[in-house]
Parts: structure tokens; sequence; C-alpha cells
């Protein structure tokens, strides 16, 4: 009787999994697209609702009540402080907070390798060793995606200083360690002991701490969505050791996602795909490329203010320090008040611009600018041509001319915002010094472009407050009939 | 060094070099300045002005014996016998078109530049005073225009009746054209345009005007950036448009100038018999011979039928304080380049493409005329970097992947036929899912990019399901390291999709 019963849960568990399976792989689908992203994260709840209440049960039937004690303790502890977190992470912040997001993952995974580890009895001693190599497995993955993205967090939450480490033979170091890492697994394998498992937790962990802080801060988007797909494949692997097709599927679905994202994002940076997974990437170090000397043109807000007004069109690109600065109310009050004025306005946002991919895209979104004025580079990179003024609010290295036109240049070859070929450029920036790819920006000594120092938030604002008072001029000064 | 701003002598001259306002950025440049009384008079600039500005009124004399003389035309010989020995002359001297002026230079023991044979690069837009004073010559074409056009510009429906627009057509867009075309469009006139370069029709759409292409199978792109010499094909047929517009057009403002050449015929005498009565034709390339047969330079004349031709050559003078203030400030930009210490030393680095362009002598010596210096944009210095940089991209052999593909493949086979069972299972989900993983997301907007992986974050909190698995199990220690990890993954969760949601939220379609 009750043998029947466990069996009927352990099938219908094994349904309501491949219901979540589905649901989840709709979910990924609605978050390809705005109209459907919504949808896209009913489903991936709804399926997680699935997946939790199936394995709920189970659990249930084989546990004492201590079990069943810890089990929803540790659910409501975690799940309130995620909810709470979740509501109070600032928009800026979201890259640390995904990247802290990806460490539990990581970490997850390499305490269930290690549970794994520990109650391996009862299996099949034809099993026993492609076991044993799965517990290595998730423990490796687990490891390097958990203080990967530690690494990652610390970094982007400016508690190190983003620049990358440079060890001597940074290469060999990561390539030996995959190397120890195999051999260990065959040792492992025929001799299952606990040193082991420990030796292979503390060689993942460093390696992930080497691989993380060798990369420059500037290819954080890349890093963060690289970490999202390790955590995918750390997810896959647990799945293999526990024999259970749900984490097998999501794993690999994120995973292979996450992989993907990182691939769009490497041709956005011109970097090789297979060199930004092996973590080789941002190795080099930046060559000063030929020493831009020329003389820059300084712009008063009021002459920004008096150029906006008189503009037909107008496109902001905005970058990291946009992010920095939290101007993207001021900036989307901007946009609001130029476009009140019949000028038509553009956001173009590069695929790499912030620390996150489409982190840009969520600042201006939280500021409430209507997405369908923000395109992309692929979209807007042809405007710049006959638009009269791009105001470059905190971006660098992603409208740095050098790129297209200086083939010795370290990111020569990286697709750029052509911004320069507007009418006028206005850079807003708080110094002349380099981006994060530390090299020069020729822009800067344009004849079309303008620099605008300080504070990207007071200026913009003072922008905006100065649009206002010329508006008013006009409108409480002289007539002015329209043709 | 001292700076001498003189009285203009040529006849009917109202500018002058410099106004009150770029002498004060000479003198930032640590130069000195000195003007000749009544230097601004010309151009409603009173010496009290400059001598505010820090400049020192001096006598003709004295002005010319300045180290550095800016002028706006070429000196004549008297005022060139003033010069002092080793002075530098930049003026506009038009060394490519006066070849007398080069000789006369060359006898002399000084320096001199030419502002007109600034190149056409980016760097050098700010010196352009080519750009300057064409930019004031196409507005003045259309106030020259209206002030001989019996009716307004724009149209009004008024009590008195409906007045129509006036109807415009401007030939040649380039700096003036462009200038023409604004100014007549602002008025409220119907502006069309017509230029052998067909990009330019975004240009003049974009300050107000229609572009008419002359339809013949022929592009015309520049390397100097000045427009070239047509095809006969193509002239036929911009021909017959430009007769057909002046039928139907009030206004013809003509600015084709081809450089070194006579400036081509548009339109004929039959064209301008054509047009109505009160009609009012400008030809900006009068000084260069017209490209209205019947244009007279110099003057405005009325043909029989009563179309009035404008054939002024003097149009930047007749606005002589803007005129002014933009040669003056491209002088001044000029001389920012050659003053790199700021410090009142004029350095001429021949190594400059600008700079060796605009050099005709240096103390005596010919130099003119310079090497050919190609605009920055032309196609052919851009096209070599992009295949330098597409080569470079290509890291791994093809043979080499296509191995690479195959042996993935063959051991994926030989994995899947020896691993004893659930292996084999597990490895056909593992991979269908890597590809639908793939293909799901294929095709994301580029702003969802961090909501995605925010709700791939919380998926992969599904973890929690071996976790919770592992609290089944007996073993304290394995239930703490459970219990740990189902707490973490729930913030994952939890944390996740409230952060998605939270993001999308604010997604607005405006």
């Amino acid at each position: 009787m009750f043998d029947s019963l466990a069996t009927a849960t352990v099938a219908i568990a094994g349904g309501a999994y491949i219901v979540a399976a589905l649901l989840f792989i709709l979910s990924l689908g609605g978050l390809s697209r705005h109209e459907t992203a919504r949808g896209g994260v009913v489903y991936g709840i709804i399926g997680m609702i699935i997946a939790l209440a199936a394995t709920v049960v189970l659990v249930i039937q084989r546990t004492d009540w201590l079990g069943i004690v810890l089990l929803v303790v540790a659910v409501a502890i975690g799940g309130s402080i995620g909810l709470w977190r979740a509501a109070r992470v600032q928009m800026t912040g979201m890259p640390q907070f995904i990247a802290l997001l990806h460490s539990f993952v990581g970490l997850a995974a390499v305490l269930i390798g290690w549970n794994g580890y520990l109650n391996d009895k009862g299996i099949a001693a034809n099993l026993i060793g492609i076991h044993h190599a799965e517990v290595f497995i998730g423990v490796f993955i687990g490891a390097v995606t958990f203080t990967g993205s530690i690494i990652a967090f610390l970094k982007l939450s400016a508690r190190m200083p983003s620049a990358p480490l440079v060890l001597p033979g940074r290469n060999a170091l990561n390539l030996g360690a995959l190397v120890v890492f195999v051999g260990l697994t065959v040792w492992f394998v025929i001799t299952p002991v606990l040193g082991l498992l420990i030796a292979v937790t503390a060689l993942a962990l460093l390696l992930g701490l080497h691989l993380v802080a060798s990369i420059g801060g500037g290819d954080m988007p890349v890093v963060v969505s690289m970490l999202n797909s390790y955590s995918g494949w750390a997810a896959a692997a647990s799945g293999f050791l526990l024999d259970n097709d749900l984490l097998i599927v999501t794993g690999a679905l994120v995973g292979s996602s996450g992989a993907f994202l990182s691939y769009i994002m490497c041709k956005a940076m011109n970097r090789s795909f297979l060199s930004v997974i092996a973590g080789g990437f941002g190795i080099e170090a930046p060559t000063k490329g030929v020493e831009e000397t020329g003389e820059y043109h300084e712009i008063s807000v009021a002459d920004t203010a008096q150029l906006l007004a008189d503009a037909r069109s107008v496109i902001i690109t905005p970058g990291f320090g946009m992010a920095v600065a939290q101007a993207q109310y001021p900036v989307a009050e901007l946009a609001r008040v130029l476009r009140a004025r019949g000028i038509e306005v553009h956001f173009g946002i590069h695929p790499v611009a912030g620390r996150l991919p489409g982190h840009m895209n969520v600042l201006l979104a939280e500021a409430k600018v209507p997405y369908d004025i923000v395109l992309s580079m692929d979209e807007i990179n042809d405007d710049f041509a006959h638009t009269s003024v791009v105001l470059v609010i905190g971006a660098n290295d992603t409208v740095n001319p050098a790129a297209a036109e200086d083939p010795g240049s370290p990111i020569a070859g990286m697709p750029v915002l052509k911004v320069w070929e507007a009418d006028e450029v206005i850079v807003f920036k708080r110094s002349m010094a380099s981006g994060y790819a530390g090299v020069q920006n020729p822009l800067f000594y344009r004849d079309n472009a303008r620099m605008l120092f300080g504070d990207a938030k007071d200026r913009v604002e003072e922008i905006v407050h100065e649009l206002g008072r010329l508006s008013a001029a006009t409108s409480g000064g002289a007539s002015r009939t329209s043709a | 060094m001292p700076i001498g701003i003189i009285v203009e002598s040529a006849p009917g001259e109202t500018r002058v070099a410099a106004t009150p306002s770029t002498v004060a950025q000479l003198i930032q440049l640590g130069y000195e300045v000195v003007v000749e009384r009544g230097a601004g008079a010309g151009s409603s600039f009173p010496d009290a002005d400059y001598e505010a500005a820090g400049a020192r009124l001096v006598s003709k004399k004295a002005a010319w014996a300045s180290e550095i003389v800016l002028t706006v035309n070429a000196p004549s010989d008297a005022e060139l016998g003033m010069l002092a020995k080793g002075a530098v002359l930049i003026s506009w001297l038009s060394p490519g078109l006066n070849p007398q002026v080069v000789d006369k230079l060359v006898a002399l023991p000084i320096t001199a530049l030419a502002v007109d044979a600034v190149p056409r690069i980016s760097r050098a837009q700010s010196m352009d005073v080519l750009s300057s004073t064409a930019n004031i010559s196409g507005y003045r074409a259309v106030v020259e225009a209206a002030n001989a056009f019996g009716r307004f510009f724009t149209g009004q429906v008024t009590a008195a009746g409906k007045v129509p627009p006036a109807k415009v057509l401007v030939a040649g867009v380039g700096v003036a054209g462009l200038a023409a075309i604004g100014a007549a469009s602002s008025l409220g006139a119907i502006v069309r345009a017509t230029d052998p370069r067909p990009e330019v029709a975004e240009q003049v759409s974009s300050i107000g005007g229609t572009y008419l292409p002359v339809e013949v199978g022929e592009k015309m792109e520049s390397s100097d950036g000045y427009a070239k010499v047509t095809s006969e094909a193509y002239d036929k047929r911009a021909a017959e448009l430009y007769s057909e517009q002046a039928r139907d057009v009030d206004i013809i403002i003509t600015t084709a100038n081809i450089p070194g050449r006579a400036a081509p015929k548009l339109i004929t005498a039959a064209d301008v018999a054509s047009m109505r009565s009160g009609s009012v034709i400008v030809d900006l390339a009068a000084a260069n011979g017209g490209n209205v047969v019947g244009t007279v330079p110099g003057e405005k004349i009325v043909t029989p039928n009563g179309v009035t031709i404008i054939g002024y050559t003097d149009l930047a003078r007749r606005l002589p304080a803007q005129a002014s203030q933009l040669y003056g400030q491209n002088l001044v930009n000029l001389l920012k380049l050659l003053t790199p210490g700021k410090d009142g030393a004029l350095v001429l680095d021949l190594e400059d493409v600008v700079q060796r362009a605009i050099t005709v002598t240096r103390n005596g010596e010919k130099l003119w005329p310079p090497p050919a210096v190609q605009v920055s944009a032309a196609p052919a210095a851009a096209a070599a970097p992009v295949e330098a940089v597409t080569k470079t991209r290509r890291g791994i052999p093809r043979a080499v992947r296509i191995a690479l593909t195959i042996a993935g493949i063959l051991a994926l086979f030989v994995v899947i036929a020896i691993a004893p069972p659930p292996l084999p299972q597990h490895i056909t989900v593992f991979v269908l899912a890597i590809v639908i993983g793939f293909y799901v997301i294929g095709k994301v907007h580029h702003a969802l990019h961090t909501p995605l992986m925010s709700v791939t974050n919380a998926i992969s909190g599904i973890v929690v399901v071996g976790a919770l698995v592992q609290i089944a199990v007996g073993d304290p220690l394995t239930r703490v390291l459970s219990v740990i990890a189902v707490l973490l993954t729930s913030i994952n969760i939890f944390g996740g999709f409230a952060v998605t949601r939270r993001m999308l939220r604010m997604f607005s379609k405006g």
C-alpha cells in the first residue's frame, strides 16, 4: 500500500517536472520580447511552484517532522530575504545584485555535490564511478561560479578595485588548474577519499577567484552573463548527480542561453567567444595607443541648452557614468522636455554600455523613458550622420572613434556608436581621464565635440532648468506666429 | 609677437580681419595686437571697442610693420612693401587662382599663409574661411532675392485673400546652397534643390528643402569634398530639369562653383525667358563667369521679360559685421594651431597637413603648390583598416573547426553508447535542452538582457529541488548542508522573480 503510494507520487512528480521544464522554456521564450515578457515571468513562477510542490510532496513522504520543519524554515527565511532585497535593490545596483545571486546557485551546487558524496550508499556498483565523477564535476563548476560571482560582486559594487589582476603566466595558471582537475577526477573515481574532494573544492574556488579577478571592469557585462551561464551548468551537473531530469533541463537551458548572451556581448566587443569563457580575455593590457594630443573645447550649460533648443533631432548615448551619477531621472526629464518642444529624441544604447547586459535599458525604463525611443546600436548607428546634437552621458569607450578608425588601437574593431558623425557632440564627463579600457578617446578633440565637465546629474538638471527658462522667454516675449 | 590688423584697401571692402571679440582671443594666445585706426569702421566695430578688448591703436605704417599681419584681401604692391623682413602674412591669397600673387610673395623675405587653402578635413573645419564665407553668401542671396521679389515668401490666408508661397530653386548644395535653403525655408518658401551628388539629399531635407534628383545612372562622389565636372548624359537631363523648374519657380539661386574652372552654365537664356515676370535669379557664381546666361558680375539687371538677375560678387561684404566675425574666428582657430605653446610665439610645422597646405612661401622660399590632401571621409582610405579588422577576427581556421565539431559528435556518440543507464537518457535530455536554450533566446530584444538574466537566475534556483531531496536524508551533516543550500536557492528564486517583475513593470511604451 505504502509502496504503491510512493511509486505513484514519484510518477506524479516526474510528470510535474516535465510540465515545469516546459513552462521554463516558455518563460525564457517570453522574455525575449517586450510584449510577452511579463507573461514569461508568470510562466516561470508557475513552473517553479509546480516543481517545488511536487518535490515537497516527495520529501514529506520520506522524511520525519524535523525535516519538514527545516524545509519550511529554510524556504521561509530564504524567500523573505530574497523578496526583501529584490524590493530594495537600486536599479543602478542591479549588476552586483545579479552577480550575488549567481554566487548562491554556485554555492548550493557545491553543497549538493558534497551531500552527494556523503550519501553515496545504495548506488549500483557499475554507477558508483560515474556518480563520483558527477560529484566532482558539480562541485568544481559550482565552486568556480561561487568565487567568480563573489569577485564580480565585489568589483561591481566597487568594494574591490576593478583593474584586472595580472599574474605572470595567467593562462598557464587557468589551464594548469583544468589539467589538475581532470587528473583529480580520475584519481577520485578510482579512490574516492574526502581529501580529494576538499582539494578540488579549494582548487575550483581559487580558479573562480583568479578567472574573474583577472578581468577588467569594462568587460563586466560579459562576465556577468558568463557567470549566469556557469550557474546553469552547475545546476545541470547537480541534475546528473541526483538523477533529476528537471535539473538537467533547466540547467542546460540557463547554461546555453547564458552562453549565447555572452556570445552576443562578445560580438559587440569584437572579442573571441572562446577566450572569454576561458577567462583569458582582457589580456591586452592597455597598450598606450597614439597619444592623442589636441585641444578639447568646453561648453557651458547655457550654450548646451541653447544648442538643444535649436536642434532638430537629439540622440542621447548613456554609459556607465550615467548609472554612477544616478542621472537617469534628469536625463529622462530632459528627453521629455525636448520631445515636448517637438524635437526628435532617441536613445542609442551600446550593447555593452554599463556593467550588465541591458543595464542602460533598465535604468531608462525605471525613469519612465518610453522603450520605443530607446534603440540599440544597430538600429541607430546610421542615424547619427543626420542628427543635430548627440549627448554622450558617461560613456567613453563605446563612442570611441579610434575603434573604427585606428587599427592600432587596443579596442580596434569593436563596434562603436558613431556619435562623431552628428553635427554636434556634447560629452558629459567628470574629467579628461580615459575610459575603462584605458584608451584615450580622440572624440574629445574633434571639432564638433564639446566637453561639459562636472557631475552628469547636476549638469543635466541645470540644462532642463535652462530650457525651461528659454521656452518661458520665447513664449512670453515677442509673438512668434507660425508659418 | 605683435599682430597687426589693418584697414582693408580693396575697393568696396567692408570687412576686417579681426573683431573686438577675436582680438581678445588673440591676446589670450599670448599675442600683442595692434589695430590700424578705423580698421573696423566698415563692419561697425568702433576703435574704442578694439581698445577695450586690449588692442593698441596705431598708424597704418605701424600696423603693417607688425611681425604678423592679418588681412582679408591680398595686399597691394604698396602694402607688401610695408611688410617687415621675416613677417608672417595671413590672408585670403587665392594662390591657386592668382599665380602672379605667388610670384610677388616669393620675391619678399616673408612667410605667406593662404587661409583659403585650408584642406577640407574635419580637423580643419574650424579654420575653413571658404565655408564661413559661403554660409554668409547663401544667406545673403536669399535676402537679396527677397528684396527684389515683389511678394511674400510664405503662404498666407488673410482677410484680403490667399497668398501663395514663393517657390525657390537652389542649384548646388554646398555650404552656400544649404545656407540658402535654410534661410529661404525659414522665411516660409517652398524650397527645392539640385546637386549632382545624391548623398546631399538628406542634408537638403534636414533643413527644410526637397531634393530633386537628376535621374541618370551615374553617381558622383568626390575625394576632395567638392563637386566635380559632370558627364554629358547627366548634363542633358539636368538641363531638362532646370527648364522645367524655371517655368515653375519664382526664385532661382545658383551656387555651382567648380574649383579652378569657369562656373558651369546651368540656366540658359531660354530658361530665363520662360520665367514669370517679377521672378528673381541670384547667381552666386557670378565672379567665376556665372551659372546663368545673362549674369553681369557685380550688377543687378532686369531682363526684357521682367526677371531680375542679381550677379553681386560681394555678398559676404554686404554682411560685414558677421563676415568679419566668422573670418576673424577662423583666423583665431588657425592661430591656435600655429601657437602650440599659447605663448604668443608662432611656430609653423610643415609636417602638419593643414599648415603645409596653407603655406605659400616661407621666408621667401616658394612652397606652393602643396601636396594633395585626401579628405578623411574618402572611401578608399576607410576600406583598408576595416579589412584588417575582419581578418583578425577569424581565430580558428575552418578545417580545424570542422574537425573539432566531428570529434565532438563522435565523443558524444561513444559516451552514450558505452555509458550505463540512466546516463544516456540524461545526456540526451541535456543536449536537447542546450539546443532549446540556444534557440529560445536567439532573438532576445537588447533591452531585455537584464530581465532575462535575472529570470534565468531565478530558474537556475531550481537546484533547490536537489537540496530539498537531500533534507530528507537523516544524516545531520547532510541536513545542515542541504538546509543552507535550500536557504540560498530560495533567496535566488524569490529574489530573482521579484526583481524581474519589478523591472518589467518599469518598461512602458510611450
